[in-house]
């Protein structure tokens, strides 16, 4: 009788060996085409643009200086200021359709999801555009809005800030709506009902077990609709026009209109500086790595 | 008699297009234990929810302390549910889960302190309290679901299985344990398992259901002692069971005629299980593996019945000795004998008589 002795042994073993090289082709993949080009980017920050373009390498702070002026500063605020309103937005809308999909009937929860990731299927530039035909002033949206006769004169949408957060919100919402689901689905329905039974009403119930309990899923959404808003590039070129600039397209702007590519850098960088900053305290103060969240998963 | 503390009237629940409660009715009475108890789908559960407030009955009523429950949220009635998984908040200590229920209904902190302090001295964990819940053992964690539903003092308390996430050893000290503060808080309790005995040690009254419908109730020694059915008879405690036709009656016994077997007597009682016994009636004699005696001479002592049969196989279980006892092709019965020091022991193949008097059994129509 040597089976279940030797098997519990070799996991035993197979747990303590670990086994790094299949990490190899992920390592590499990221040193060659990842770090190296961040590098690049980092040393051409200090450099400054030639005379036709180029880049010439002469360490200077020049480019850090004058993200300072108040025009840059101004896009990084618009840039800020849009891709929070996008998350809230995101997360109103997509908290309650999360909930509505996670409590629907199994069989249904798969065609709901099904609806939420299918624009995926479409490219996100040919979805823009369409878009650009809706929100345009003879578009869909005035003509229902002036038959109705909600409004007597087209208003201009289209080239506003309300047509970047629209298509910010409508591009992203899914990246709410995924962990939220997975969040909510998980959640132990008899928790829920122990708050109640425990002479909680709906408010109580929501923001002391069920909010806490799926906060997880509620930063996750976050993160990853604020991360790509802030950095948004085809929506505001698109839907913004020339006047709503972001970040995004101070870059591009850099890089292939004024080619200033050691600017372009210092933009960049400066642009991953504050998201990585800000999502760590995003992260600290939210608690994702909490001990409680740690102990819940048990 | 005041008012009961629940009543409930022709309660009926369809899930679907299934019966789950079916015209079901009973009363509790105030610090009264009362279990019910069937197997999985009988309908325990349902009902259980149903007094908690989390679905509503198709027909029939719940009275709390005599108000109706009708159209009441769970949140405004005054019973608290132990859940069978516990279903603490994973994201709260135990002082904190202890207490939600009093802080939802704004108790002044100074009482919540010295409330919950008393409920955690209760249930013996008051060196516990800023642990989250995944920090305690299985045991510790129903203890703490059991002061989040007692601090709270409600008019009921429900339990959902509440030991059936134990382990063995545990389950036998949580039992007793349970019943002594349900003595002492003097609160009524209403308990759903599917584990008879359980239900059997710390009740005062049981209700065996089955299909939705509640077949008897009674105290621990009725619904044991004298079944109303064959179902009651075999779901609570083991049952051996002879099935056969009366054909003598006479006050309280009737003589039962079995194929191959000599003539039986049992013991009937009209109106639990029998409207009336005449010659003919089918009937089912239901008897304890512990009630029924083994000896190898046939006239050893006077026994009412006496039937020869094989011992089929022995198992020796510590404290008593298992038999299998063969009367023919298809009757095989279970004997249960103390294990007294070894001086009355069978062996598989031996040849016995089975022993036991009128009142030992009960005969039940189908």
């Amino acid at each position: 009788m040597t089976g279940p002795a030797s098997t519990a042994s070799s996991h035993h073993s197979i747990r303590h060996r670990r086994t790094y090289w299949p990490l190899i082709p992920a390592v590499l993949w990221m040193l060659v085409f990842m770090l190296l080009p961040l590098l690049l980017v980092f040393a051409m920050s200090f450099a400054s643009r030639g005379l036709y373009g180029g880049v010439q390498w002469a360490f200077s702070l020049t480019n850090y200086t004058m993200l300072f002026d108040s025009l840059y500063l101004w896009i990084y605020g618009r840039s800020v200021l849009l891709a929070a309103a996008t998350t809230t937005i995101c997360l109103l809308i997509g908290y309650p359709l999360a909930y509505f999909i996670a409590r629907a009937p199994t069989r249904w929860q798969g065609v709901w999801l099904l609806l939420v990731v299918i624009p995926f299927w479409t490219n996100f530039l040919v979805r823009t555009y369409a878009w650009m035909f809706l929100l345009r002033t003879e578009g869909l949206l005035n003509t229902v809005l002036l038959n109705v006769g909600v409004i007597r004169t087209p208003v201009d949408i289209l080239y506003t800030d309300w047509a970047v957060l629209i298509g910010l919100v409508y591009g992203y919402l899914p990246f709410m709506v995924l962990p939220l689901y997975a969040a909510i689905e998980r959640l132990n329905r008899s928790v829920v009902e122990a708050a109640w039974d425990l002479y909680a009403n709906g408010w109580s119930v929501f923001w002391r077990v069920m909010f806490p309990l799926t906060k997880p899923g509620v930063i996750a959404g976050c993160l990853l609709v604020f991360i790509p808003s802030v950095g948004a590039y085809i929506t505001p070129d698109l839907l913004g026009g020339a006047k709503t600039m972001m970040v995004g397209n101070l870059i591009q702007h850099e890089y292939l209109v004024i080619r200033d590519w050691p600017f372009g850098s210092a933009i960049s960088f400066v642009l991953m500086a504050v998201v990585v900053l800000g999502v760590l305290a995003y992260i600290k103060r939210g608690g994702v790595f909490d001990d409680v969240d740690v102990k819940e998963r048990r | 008699m005041g008012t009961s503390s629940v009543e409930v009237r022709d309660l009926v629940k369809y899930h679907g297009a299934t019966l789950a409660v079916d015209h079901c009715s009973f009363s509790v009475q105030p610090g009264e234990f009362f279990s019910l108890i069937g197997p999985s789908g009988s309908g325990k559960t349902t009902t259980l929810r149903l007094l908690a407030g989390f679905d509503q009955p198709d027909q029939g009523e719940i009275l709390i302390e005599g108000r109706s429950m009708q159209h009441i949220a769970p949140n405004h009635r005054p019973v608290n549910l132990v859940f069978q998984n516990y279903a603490l908040f994973p994201h709260l200590t135990v002082f904190k889960n202890v207490a939600f229920g009093l802080e939802m209904r704004r108790i002044a902190l100074s009482d919540v302190k010295s409330r919950v302090g008393a409920a955690l001295d209760m249930v013996k964990l008051h060196d516990k309290t800023d642990r989250f819940p995944s920090q305690l053992s299985g045991g510790e964690q129903q203890r703490v679901a059991l002061a989040r539903a007692l601090v709270n003092r409600p008019a009921v308390v429900l339990l959902d299985e509440p030991l059936g996430a134990l382990d063995q050893q545990l389950r036998q000290d949580m039992r007793m344990e349970l019943k002594a503060i349900q003595e002492q808080v003097g609160l009524t309790f209403i308990c759903v398992t599917h584990h008879q005995e359980e239900a059997l040690t710390m009740s005062d009254r049981v209700a065996v259901m089955n299909h939705g419908r509640i077949l008897q109730i009674g105290s621990p020694r009725d619904i044991y002692e004298s079944p109303g059915s064959v179902f009651v008879a075999s779901f609570v405690g083991h049952s051996n069971q002879l099935t056969g036709r009366v054909d003598e009656v006479h006050a309280a016994v009737c003589r039962i005629h079995v194929p191959g077997l000599p003539p039986i007597v049992a013991r009937y009682q009209v109106n639990l299980s029998i409207s009336s016994v005449s010659v003919g009636t089918p009937i089912t004699l239901a008897i304890r593996p512990e009630r029924v005696d083994l000896s190898r001479k046939p006239h050893e002592s006077g026994f009412d019945n006496r039937v020869p049969a094989r011992i089929e196989k022995a198992i020796y279980n510590g404290s008593d000795m298992h038999y299998w006892l063969r009367f023919s092709d298809q009757i095989v019965w279970t004997a249960r004998v103390v294990n007294g020091g070894g001086q009355k022991e069978f062996t598989a193949g031996e040849s016995v008589y089975v022993g036991w008097n009128a009142g030992d059994g009960v005969a039940l129509t189908q």
